[in-house]
């Protein structure tokens, strides 16, 4: 398998990562020069794997009682950009007052 | 303090220092005195070996000058196993008292506002935190080339890499100027930059340090690990932060046994009834001869300490630079999702949401962590998940399954070069994937998650070699075991 | 209104198809992977912590009652429970995610296959709507987009509250099931106490995913999904506007695109959510941070054994123990709260159809009034039951009974008492009926004459006013008998 310049288009954008245009061909390259090296995965024999896995511990888990790991310095003190206790950004595209993205799409 | 006291100082181990400390034979400043005398001649700041990002001498000297009355006025000294020992810190290491930037520019200034746990058992045990160090973006790379401030420079020889990620700590110790220092790994970091300049380093068990406040990379593969001058050095720092955290839900409640039990070799074969495997993978016909004949040496050493040598077989260990190379950059497109302007970091002055995202983000982030990010995020997305990550999980357990194996077989631990090569020179591997097989040895530890340390064996041109011991999960104890006796054993020649 | 008509006929030809989303938060103390508090004052992000900010190096660690409290929904709902879920990470940028993944559970969750019967009877058997999943997830922070000019503001107060996500299979068919199930989801998380499930305060948020197919047919259109629901109603209204439309695209020969769509309750109005990205790609993948959730057979049966009667359960108890109708039973059991108050009062009166008089009559009536909840009403459930119960064996009358009430809403003091000290016990002493009876009969003379002449219509009139005289006190039983004699005596 391989990546296409539109593939890592995609994925800086799902990642959040501005690519300037002449990168692109240079980490298509890159990548699939990784990539191809992944291939051997594709001839291992996984008939091999122990269908016994060995029984997993399992999570530990937390009394419900509040105590949670304070904070040493004020938010203020490393937040790029805060007003009245809120960090701030630049306003978002929506539709409402206010919202969050469990409310409206992630995007 | 004077050229010959620094000297004397600083080739005490730890151990004997924080017990001089303890008995109140030795100020409690003495060791810090020689360490930042040492840092300064060895050169380790940014216009020299460019080991060290922050350094906190005040602190260390108030904390050191807090444990001296300790002492004077309190009786309970035996749990201060790092009184007055100098140590320093990997910078993806959270720490209040300096800024903890992953050698990254997304994360220029800022200070965490809460202690690694790891740091926090440092600081209870008496350690006195001097510095943090130099290492590649997040942990992505091998050579240390890979930091926003500039690459890390051996001391054995500046026209080469120290290894990496953890290159500052491993620089650090390599020039005495602490006994320890913590890094971490999660593919190699720690015992790969060991190998390269000549000490000792240990990657634990996963689950036996809490790895509460290190910045993750690929979380399932993570480890803090421990750099010593000596395996005692090692095994001690280890020793202080180790155990359950309940911070870490992957934190294991494991009894923690005392890795130092066999430190003082009494019989000529104190390894009777050890069986060492020798894993024929680990030693292809390409590899360098010089560094097979030093394995063949430490074998032959073990053999004489009075240990079994098996040759054993990994078959799957041929696969798992590729499927460290998927899981690692999965997870860490995730885990470096965080890092987005909002809260802290750097930002980058933007109209819109999305600008704010992506021009922090690329001007936060190196090439190779941008690499990285981008190869995850596409094993991860739609379409490929299956062929990539999901194929990449089964296959990692059959390497684990090799491991389990072969440890279930009798043998207790397995020799290997740590590397395939000595230190190389700056810039020799510009080719990613090149570089990444620099780890070859060593991600197989990480993946399956058994402990794992290098330690030298030898040199070649004037170039420490390391040799690798691992063990199965949770037995540090046997690892340490064999390692003291074969440092005992190969006394001066491990630096020959 | 040309449109509504063109719809109607549109939406005759088409099957509505609905399965819904809901999310649940649970009555945890602290958040779900932290010891963060979840009810918080007015100051931004007050209750954050190293890990529900996200910061560098924080990792999670789950909360146990969490855990609890979602087994004890998903039993409830009639799941399986699975020994083993795993938690997932749910890959996505927004500034109220601080992590940019979301905890959640994917392909292993918590609990699948149960089921919802949503107490309605459509064609002789009743409604049952499947349920496909129950897990476990965080909620994200809070974005506020009205309080600056330029910047909308993050407060992550509410990132990592514990959630249950309960999606249903798309089993739906009109906008009254979508209303049922939504009701009777909601009062079941009420009964077993997990949630407040307050849908006004987002503790209960609904999603619809529909679609519409021509009649007859088995294959599922092109969905949209709703969001922005806050109550049962724009769940009702939302989806009979959306399938209208959705019909009227489809009758024109258009096509429905995949999307989603926001409700805006006060206009009644459904518009589509600007979404710059066609589709998502959320990366999901095992949280390497979390190791799988083990539950022991013996943790899933301890909460089975201690689920509460559930109200279906309860309902039909009702139904063969007490002669109460069926409407009012369901008004009993709407809450826990109200249906244990009425068998306390129900068991101490001994007068269960007495009492569910009570209950839906004055005390409903007042805990309305005053606004105080059934629950912490000043007239507790035994002492509203001894003053039914004196009512049940003649010591005082209904309206010297809701009298006593009056004052027992503003003082501590016992039925009995204050009907003593108020003079309303039922006097059946015949010598101070007697004399009432002659005054009445003095005073009215010529209504007495006429019943003693065999006008017996007019003897409720003398018994009125001889109730008056005695302000309620008389036994009307005993005062009919004495009547009565005086007629034979004449």
């Amino acid at each position: 398998m391989s990546v296409s310049e539109k593939d890592v288009r995609h994925i800086a954008s799902l990642a959040r990562l501005a690519i300037p245009a002449k990168r692109i061909p240079t980490l298509v390259d890159e990548l699939n020069h990784i990539l191809i090296h992944m291939d051997v995965l594709q001839r291992a024999d996984l008939s091999a794997l122990d269908e016994n896995t060995p029984a997993v511990a399992g999570m530990p888990l937390r009394p419900d009682v509040p105590g949670s790991v304070p904070l040493e310095r004020r938010r203020e003190d490393f937040a790029p950009q805060m007003r009245d206790g809120f960090f701030l950004v630049p306003r978002l595209d929506t539709h409402g007052t206010s919202g969050s993205s469990a409310d409206e799409d992630a995007s | 303090m004077n050229r010959a006291e620094v000297e004397a100082l600083i080739i005490v181990d730890a151990a004997t220092t924080a017990s001089r400390v303890r008995s109140r034979e030795q100020s409690s400043l003495l060791a810090l005195a020689a360490a930042k005398s040492q840092m300064e001649s060895a050169n380790l700041g940014r216009n020299g070996l460019n080991a060290i990002l922050y350094s906190d001498a005040d602190g260390a000297l108030r904390a050191a000058g807090e444990l001296g009355a300790q002492f004077t006025y309190s009786k309970t000294k035996s749990n201060f196993a790092l009184a007055g020992v100098p140590v320093m810190v990997k910078d993806n290491i959270a720490t209040l008292s300096m800024p903890t930037t992953c050698g990254s520019n997304i994360l220029a200034g800022y200070v965490s506002p809460f202690e690694a746990t790891a740091v926090k058992k440092l600081r209870a045990s008496g350690a006195l935190l001097l510095a943090k160090t130099n290492m590649d973006e997040f942990g992505m790379g091998s050579s240390t080339e890979n930091s926003a401030v500039g690459p890390t420079f051996n001391p054995i020889d500046n026209t080469r890499v120290p290894g990496g990620s953890s290159g500052g700590s491993a620089v650090a110790v390599a020039t005495g100027t602490v006994r320890i220092a913590l890094g971490s790994e999660t593919g190699g970091s720690v015992r790969q930059p060991a190998s390269f300049c000549g000490i000792v380093g240990v990657k634990p068990t996963y689950g036996r340090v809490s790895r509460f406040g290190l910045v993750a990379f690929g979380s399932s593969l993570d480890h803090i690990g421990v750099f010593g001058k000596s395996v005692d050095d090692a095994a001690l720092g280890l020793q202080v932060i180790s155990g359950r955290d309940a911070n870490d839900s992957t934190s294991a409640a494991v009894d923690v046994p005392d890795f130092r039990g066999h430190r003082e070799v009494k019989s000529s074969a104190p390894l009777v009834g050890i069986v060492v495997g020798w894993p024929r993978e680990y030693f292809p016909e390409s590899l360098d001869s010089n560094i097979r004949a030093l394995c063949e040496r430490t074998r032959d050493a073990l053999r004489s300490l009075g240990a079994e040598i098996r040759e054993v077989s990994l078959p799957h260990t041929d696969l798992a630079v590729p499927v460290y190379y998927i899981v690692a950059p999965a997870e860490a497109s995730s885990n470096l999702a965080r890092f987005d302007g909002v809260r802290y970091g750097i930002r980058a002055e933007s109209d819109s949401l999305r600008e704010l995202y992506e021009n922090s983000r690329s001007q936060g982030f190196g090439a190779e962590v941008t690499r990285r990010i981008l190869l995850g995020t596409y094993v991860l997305s739609a379409g490929y998940y299956d062929a990539y990550y999901k194929r990449a999980q089964s296959v990692r357990q059959l390497i684990s399954q090799d491991f389990a194996r072969v440890f279930a077989s009798g043998v207790h631990v397995l020799l290997t070069p740590t590397t395939p090569s000595t230190a190389f020179k700056l810039g020799a591997k510009s080719d990613p994937y090149e570089m990444y097989l620099s780890d070859i040895f060593t991600v197989t530890a990480n993946l399956a998650g058994i402990p794992g340390m290098s330690l030298p064996i030898g040199r070649v041109d004037r170039l420490p070699v390391g040799g690798q011991l691992l063990a199965s999960h949770f037995d540090e104890e046997t690892m340490f075991r064999v390692a003291y006796a074969l440092e005992h054993a190969l006394g001066a020649s491990a630096h020959q | 209104m040309s449109t509504s008509s063109k719809n109607s006929m549109a939406t005759a030809d088409y099957e509505m198809v609905i399965g819904l989303e809901v999310h649940c938060q649970l009555k945890t103390q602290t958040k779900a992977f932290c010891a963060c508090r979840t009810s918080f004052g007015a100051v931004p992000n007050e209750n954050t912590c190293p890990v529900c900010l996200g910061l560098p190096g924080a990792l999670p660690v789950l909360n146990q009652h969490a855990v609890e409290l979602a087994t004890t929904a998903s039993l409830a709902l009639n799941c399986i429970v699975h020994s083993e879920s795993i938690f997932a990470r749910k890959n996505y940028f927004y500034p109220d995610l601080p992590k940019g993944y979301q905890i959640s559970q994917f392909d292993k969750p918590l609990a699948t296959e149960g089921h919802l019967n949503i107490g309605l009877i459509e064609n002789g058997q009743p409604v049952v709507i499947r349920i496909t999943r129950v897990h476990m997830e965080e909620d994200a922070g809070k974005s506020v987009h009205d309080r600056f000019a330029s910047s909308s503001a993050i407060d992550l107060n509410r990132s990592g509250t514990p959630l249950v996500e309960i999606v249903s299979e798309p089993d739906i068919r009109s906008s009254s099931q979508a209303g049922a199930y939504v009701r009777t989801l909601k009062q079941i998380l009420e009964y077993v106490d997990v949630s407040d499930a307050n849908m006004e305060e987002g503790s209960l948020r609904v999603d619809v995913n529909i679609s519409a197919r021509p009649r007859g047919t088995t294959a599922f259109g092109t969905r949209t999904e709703i969001k922005n629901l806050n109550s049962i109603t724009g769940v009702e209204r939302s989806v009979e506007i959306e399938f209208a439309r959705q019909c009227s695209v489809l009758t024109a020969g258009g096509t429905i695109v995949q999307q989603t769509m926001l409700w805006d309750g006060h206009k009644e109005q459904i518009r589509p959510a600007r979404s710059k990205e066609a589709s998502h790609d959320y990366r999901y993948f095992p949280d390497p941070d979390l190791p799988p959730l083990v539950l022991s057979e013996q943790f899933i049966s301890d909460k089975r054994r201690a689920l509460p009667e559930l109200p279906d359960a309860r309902r039909a108890r009702f139904s063969s123990q007490y002669e109460i109708p069926a409407a009012d039973i369901d008004v009993l059991t709407a809450t826990v709260q109200m249906a244990d108050r009425f068998e306390t009062i129900a068991a101490t009166s001994s007068d269960a159809k007495r009492a569910a008089n009570w209950v839906l009559g004055p005390l409903q009536a007042s805990a309305n009034a005053s606004g105080i909840p059934l629950h912490e009403h000043p007239v507790s459930a035994k002492r509203l039951g001894d003053l039914i119960r004196l009512e049940v064996e003649g010591k005082v009358s209904n309206t010297a009974a809701r009298q006593i009430f009056t004052f027992m809403e503003s003082s501590n003091d016992d039925a009995n008492v204050i009907a003593e000290r108020e003079g309303l016990l039922k006097i059946s002493d015949d010598s101070a009926l007697v004399v009432w009876i002659d005054e009445v009969i003095a005073e009215f003379p010529a209504e007495a004459a006429r019943f003693l002449g065999g006008e017996q219509k007019l003897q409720g009139v003398l018994v009125g006013h001889v109730m008056r005289k005695s302000k309620g006190s008389a036994d009307p039983k005993k005062l009919n008998q004495l009547l009565a004699a005086r007629v034979k005596l004449a």
